[in-house]
């Protein structure tokens, strides 16, 4: 092993704003004293080249690196090892090959966006004469088998030194590392993937090096540090025999292959090599056994039970158990003065921990909502003793919050009131489609402090205008918060603050709202944060007066000349298997969670990445999997008992376009009208592309074409669920069945949409693709859903209610704002023609509103409230 | 053009195998014999100019084109193969001190000229001898990689992005002016050299035709490193991606402190090898006093020894020197190339070389 170790090179990965939470927080802060420390304490370590990230949103990552790089060249302890300058932004690592007067490596480049950027980057890299990494990686994704992996690597290869010239031995290979042992059975073999790739390519690409994130294999077993150590050993050990030359890896942290207890080694060996279906789980079972941490938790979970009963309460709720709550309450109860001061006292005071370390990153927010669930249990407990004695209990403020009439999305909303709730503000939330005049009484009754209004749909914009204006007539005092996914910080500034003076704040994200709040209910804070909140948003304001339109607008008449002129003449549009309209009830949800897309799960939850590298991602990874896992239990759980049952319709039509709309007709005769579907087309001028409109996919009238539409609900029993679990205090369950009856509806769109290609209206009968491939539309049509961005109006839904008889059907709902109830929803349109794909119409002018306002017998006034978000004017 | 280039590469390195070739003697230090005061610099044409320009040696090229002449004549006579066109400051960045900066492409352009002129009257008399022009790209009087603010290691006064724009410029000039090869030399800090060997690779495809490429490091004392802290290895892996037809070492340091290194470089490196030292370290008049035929011997000896393929003279060396390197080596063999293992060769300050 030693002998291998020293002709393995090892890349330090502290400095690694991705990677190490703190240099992340050393770079934001901008310690870079301290910054330097960890560069120079990891070449002390026997680092022997240093990997730099500073890939960060909040971050000027350009900036960052040359800051940071300028300063290493200062220091001759760092300085002397070379540099691997680490971005996914190109122009970042342009910015540090400048500052570097060493032969350096760049991490890295691929084929992930075809070969023009790549040969590109690699021409300019081979200027600067630096080394790259290059990720088995193209257009496809990235490669997981040892197949893909050679095959990308060859093809990179290939390009690198026969066109370009770029010396053999200056290429890294980077053939991706996966985790193992995830219980996901596709994990199971990666390491074998890698290792053989790699095999492949050092005995076919002459002088290249193979390289990986070494750490990124145990992820399953992170806090076990012991385990871990060995699997890196166990995984270096074979890859090395493999020819792996080099990684990124903790050098301070590598078991010696030989020191390995035998049956640990054994069972990691299993593992790595996927010797068996059940290696996996038996390392699980045996990892406890040689981790020192898990010994001494387990020793903890018998002992946290005999700490003084404030302590079990802080444990309880930090750690999210339910179990002891009312016995611990109970205890605590007995013993004070009264039942309010256990609340008071320690349950806030535990409360406050979580708070603390919500706030300092070292809680994630489903962590907290399982904390707020044990805080409420305890609050319920209490309850009957509290009413008995009739006193209230003291709160830092109590907020007055509403998803606004005609909407009815609440995902976002409800976790906003856990975390106000876990900062003791007391939260009455009035659920979704609550009308101005409700959210404002129950703010005067219940003597309110601020009113928090959410929307997840386009014409609750409106609604929240509406409530601010409602404010000022009424006169109102209380701030006014503003969240929820459309809401922005430039429409609140310049629609609703003009409106209601007293105070109108933005607030971006869940983790926000608590600041907010707090400043919003001092005394002392308020008048500043007001007013730089007002200064803010004025200057927001001038900033959108001035943006002058990215592009200019053209008349619509121009705009039809430059319509897409699709070839009718030599195509014949499918004719449909099936027409007519067709009922999908018992749909299970075994089927349909094959097609979910899990990435927007973990949004909802505000942890950020993609599915399924976000698995093992090095910050949220074990949020990741823990999610993933109760997400999934959750659907054992619906699969099981029957208690959510996804419905779906879809209809397929004869159909012709005329101008910018398509008739929509009862049979072939194509006499007799059912309904005009009416489309809105981009009025920005353009040069290159066409000025689309969804209309131009269907055939005029003379060649016979068909159009379809669908609705699909996660199922009618949504709210139930949630309100079950609410009535057992339970709002992590109550936000996670919604979030999952959300990828049911969205898994059921997907899975309807294959089956209208392949059967119903059967244009693709041998079209066979993966889930990734379905999420990645790599398919002939597309289904725009009216409320997003190719069809931003969304009365254009009562068309779909009409044609499918939806609500009669199905049972979902239509609400005054053309929201579906419920909200796990989907619908929208169908289009066959292989050219059709998704666009943004963006801004529409006056003329082009005009005429839609005729088409849809609006008037202009209510087209253009329907439109408001899209118009590129002013309305009279 | 492209046929000519590729001869020109191909008839040096067929020189460079069959004999050591001998390059030219200081520039600076031979003007500094003629005593020129402030006017002789300014000329006719600078007369009236609105800062003082006394030592902006690479001007005389414009003012004094004749003493520029005769000290390149007087290398050719003594036996150069390879004479230094007179533009080590002539970078915009370097000519800025001068406020200068926009004739900076003129002076590239008249310094090629001159000794294109020179080098084609000497290859005339004796088309046995061909003499060569070296464009050299000095530089410039700012670091990319060093502070010049102890107290702000991160500040720079310099960009590569500038260094880049000022160097495709001067190479531009110097091409057209009729240069054989680009010489980027005294190089203090590696980036900047970076940035030059960038600009030259720009420049040629600007033009459409590549020249041969001369690279020479200048380690700065006894500690054997550049002054941006790089050993000769680790220099050498930072600058051999542009392929030059040699890399060496000039100035700083006279024969004697320079030799181990001389040696390290002539081991690691699979280009020809150039060193153009002082002519020992200055005294304490600022006069390099290290006669000819002292030089020569350790000279000689870095011949016999098998560690160079091109030899001249950095400051303090004159014609005298030039002749005696010329004549001592004539019947010396030159270094053969070692041929390389392929490695990756890496390099911060020191040189990583993994399997």
């Amino acid at each position: 092993m030693t002998q291998q170790i020293a002709v393995f090179t090892n890349v330090g990965e502290r400095t690694n704003v991705t990677g190490s939470a703190m240099f992340k927080r050393l770079i934001m802060e901008e310690d870079y004293e301290t910054a330097l420390n960890v560069a120079r304490e990891q070449v002390e370590n026997g680092a022997q080249v240093i990997d730099i990230n500073m890939d960060e949103a909040m971050l000027d990552s350009k900036a960052a690196m040359v800051k940071f790089l300028n300063l290493i060249a200062s220091e001759p302890d760092i300085s002397k090892v070379p540099i691997m300058v680490d971005s996914s932004k190109w122009e970042v690592i342009e910015a540090g090959l400048k500052c570097i007067q060493g032969k350096a490596i760049v991490n890295s480049i691929s084929l992930k966006e075809g070969e023009e950027p790549f040969i590109r980057q690699a021409k300019i890299i081979k200027r600067f004469g630096a080394a790259a990494v290059v990720m088995a990686f193209d257009t496809d994704g990235q490669a997981d088998t040892a197949d893909r992996k050679y095959e990308i690597c060859e093809r990179s290869y290939r390009i690198l030194v026969d066109e370009i010239g770029f010396p053999p031995e200056d290429i890294i290979f980077d053939p991706n590392i996966f985790a193992v042992a995830t219980g996901i059975e596709e994990h199971d073999n990666y390491a074998v993937e890698f290792i053989e790739g790699t095999r492949r390519i050092k005995q076919n690409l002459p002088h290249c090096k193979v390289s990986g994130g070494v750490s990124n294999v145990s992820f399953s077993f992170r806090g076990n540090n012991p385990v871990r150590e060995a699997i890196h050993s166990v995984f270096l050990y074979h890859a090395i025999k493999a020819g792996m030359d080099m990684g990124i890896v903790n050098a301070g942290q590598l078991a010696v292959y030989d020191d390995i207890p035998e049956e640990l080694r054994k069972a990691v060996e299993d593992v790595i090599l996927n010797t068996d279906s059940g290696a996996g789980e038996r390392l699980v079972e045996l990892a406890p056994k040689f981790s020192g941490m898990a010994q001494a938790e387990r020793v903890e979970d018998l002992e946290w039970r005999t700490w003084p009963v404030e302590k079990r309460l802080e444990h309880a709720l930090v750690k999210g158990i339910t179990e002891y709550i009312d016995e611990d309450t109970e205890e605590c109860r007995a013993g004070a003065d009264k039942p309010i001061h256990v609340i008071e006292g320690p349950l806030m005071d535990g409360m406050n921990v979580v708070g603390d370390l919500f706030g300092a990153g070292k809680m994630f927010l489903p962590q907290v909502v399982k904390s707020a669930r044990v805080m409420k249990r305890a609050v319920a407990y209490l309850d009957p003793f509290i009413e008995a004695e009739k006193e209230e209990g003291a709160t830092n403020g109590k907020v007055v919050m509403a998803t606004v009439k005609g909407d009815v999305h609440d995902i976002g909303k409800n976790i906003v009131g856990v975390v106000l709730q876990c900062n003791n503000y007391e939260v009455i939330d009035l659920g979704v489609m609550v009308p101005a005049e409700k959210i404002l009484q129950t703010a005067i009754d219940e003597k309110a402090d601020i009113i928090g209004l959410s929307g997840l749909i386009t014409p609750s914009l409106d609604e929240m205008v509406h409530v601010a204006k409602e404010m000022t007539r009424r006169g109102f005092e209380l701030p006014l918060l503003i969240g929820g996914a459309t809401t922005s910080k430039a429409h609140t500034a310049v629609k609703i603050e003009p409106q209601y003076d007293k105070g109108v704040v933005y607030v971006n994200n869940a983790s926000r709202a608590v600041g907010v709040v707090s400043n919003l209910l001092s005394k002392e804070l308020k008048p500043a944060f007001l007013e730089k909140t007002k200064a803010e948003y004025v200057k927001v304001r001038e900033q959108q007066a001035r943006k002058k339109p990215r592009s200019k607008p053209v008349t619509i008449q121009r705009a039809r000349d430059n319509a897409a002129q699709l070839d009718w003449d030599t195509y014949t549009p499918p004719v449909p298997k099936k027409l007519g309209v067709t009922e999908f009830k018992d749909v299970s949800i075994a089927t349909l969670r094959k097609y979910i897309d899990w990435t927007p799960y973990f949004m909802t939850w505000s942890i950020a990445g993609k599915y399924p590298r976000i698995m093992t991602d090095e910050v949220v990874g074990e949020q990741a999997q823990s999610l993933f896992k109760d997400a999934n239990e959750m659907l054992d759980e619906l699969e099981q008992s029957g208690t959510l049952q996804p419905l779906g319709v879809i209809g397929l039509f004869p159909a012709n376009r005329v101008g910018d709309d398509i008739e929509i007709y009862t049979d072939e005769t194509r006499s007799e009208l059912l309904t005009t579907s009416c489309h809105l087309r981009q009025q920005t001028e353009k040069t290159d592309f066409a000025n689309y409109c969804l209309a131009d996919y269907i055939a005029p009238k003379g060649t016979p074409d068909y159009f379809g539409a669908f609705a699909v609900t996660g199922g009618l029993e949504e709210d139930d669920l949630a309100e079950a679990f609410d009535a057992k205090q339970d709002d992590y369950n109550k936000i996670m069945v919604k979030a999952v009856a959300d990828r049911l509806a969205e898994a059921f769109a997907e899975y309807l949409h294959e089956q209208v290609r392949k059967e119903y209206w059967g244009f693709a009968p041998d079209e066979n693709l993966s889930n990734d491939e379905l999420i990645r539309e790599n398919y002939q049509g597309i289904r725009p859903a009216p409320g997003y961005p190719a069809c931003p109006e969304h009365t254009e839904k009562k068309k779909i209610w009409q044609l499918l008889d939806t609500e009669k059907r199905i049972g979902m709902q239509l609400t005054s704002s053309y929201a579906m109830w419920p909200g796990a929803a989907v619908s929208g349109w169908y289009f066959s023609h292989p050219e059709a794909k998704y666009y943004a119409v963006a801004a529409v002018q006056k003329d082009q509103v005009e005429d839609y306002a005729k088409r849809t017998n609006m008037t202009l006034e209510e087209a253009e409230r329907w439109l408001s978000p899209n118009l590129g004017y002013e309305p009279e | 053009m492209p046929s000519n280039t590729v001869n020109k590469h191909a008839e040096l390195t067929e020189a460079l195998k069959q004999r050591i070739l001998i390059l030219d003697g200081a520039m600076g230090t031979m003007i500094q014999e003629h005593k020129l005061e402030e006017q002789d610099y300014r000329g006719e044409r600078f007369k009236d100019w609105h800062v003082l320009i006394k030592g902006n040696n690479d001007l005389l090229s414009l003012t004094q084109p004749k003493i520029i002449a005769d000290i390149h004549r007087g290398f050719l006579n003594a036996g150069a193969d390879i004479v230094e066109t007179n533009t080590f400051n002539s970078t915009t960045i370097s000519m800025e001190d001068y406020d200068m900066a926009s004739i900076s492409r003129e002076v590239n352009l008249e310094s090629a000229k001159l000794a294109r002129s020179i080098c084609d009257e000497f290859t005339a008399k004796n088309p046995e001898k061909p003499r060569y022009v070296a464009g050299v790209l000095g530089p410039t009087s700012k670091t990319c990689s060093i502070s010049p603010d102890v107290n702000d290691p991160g500040y720079r006064n310099v960009t590569f992005d500038k260094l880049v724009t000022a160097y495709v410029e001067s190479t531009l000039a110097l091409m057209e002016g009729g240069a054989d090869l680009i010489l980027i030399e005294t190089i203090f800090d590696t980036l900047n050299a970076k940035a030059a060997s960038f600009a030259v690779e720009e420049a040629f495809e600007q033009a459409g035709r590549k020249l041969p490429v001369m690279i020479s490091g200048t380690i700065t004392d006894a500690s054997g490193r550049t002054l941006s802290g790089q050993t000769t290895e680790a220099f050498y892996n930072s600058i051999r991606h542009i392929k030059p037809i040699s890399i060496g070492l000039n100035c700083a340091l006279g024969p004697d402190l320079l030799r181990q290194y001389v040696e390290e470089l002539s081991r690691v490196c699979e280009t020809f090898v150039s060193v153009h030292p002082n002519a020992g370290l200055p005294n304490e008049f600022g006069e390099y006093d290290l006669e000819a035929p002292e030089m020569a011997e350790e000279i000689i000896d870095w011949g016999k020894s098998g560690f160079i393929n091109i030899v001249g003279g950095c400051c303090g060396t004159t014609p005298a020197h030039i002749k005696a390197f010329a004549k001592g080596l004539e019947a010396v063999k030159p270094r053969q190339l070692p041929e390389l293992e392929v490695r990756m060769r890496l390099s911060g300050l020191e040189a990583c070389n993994l399997n």
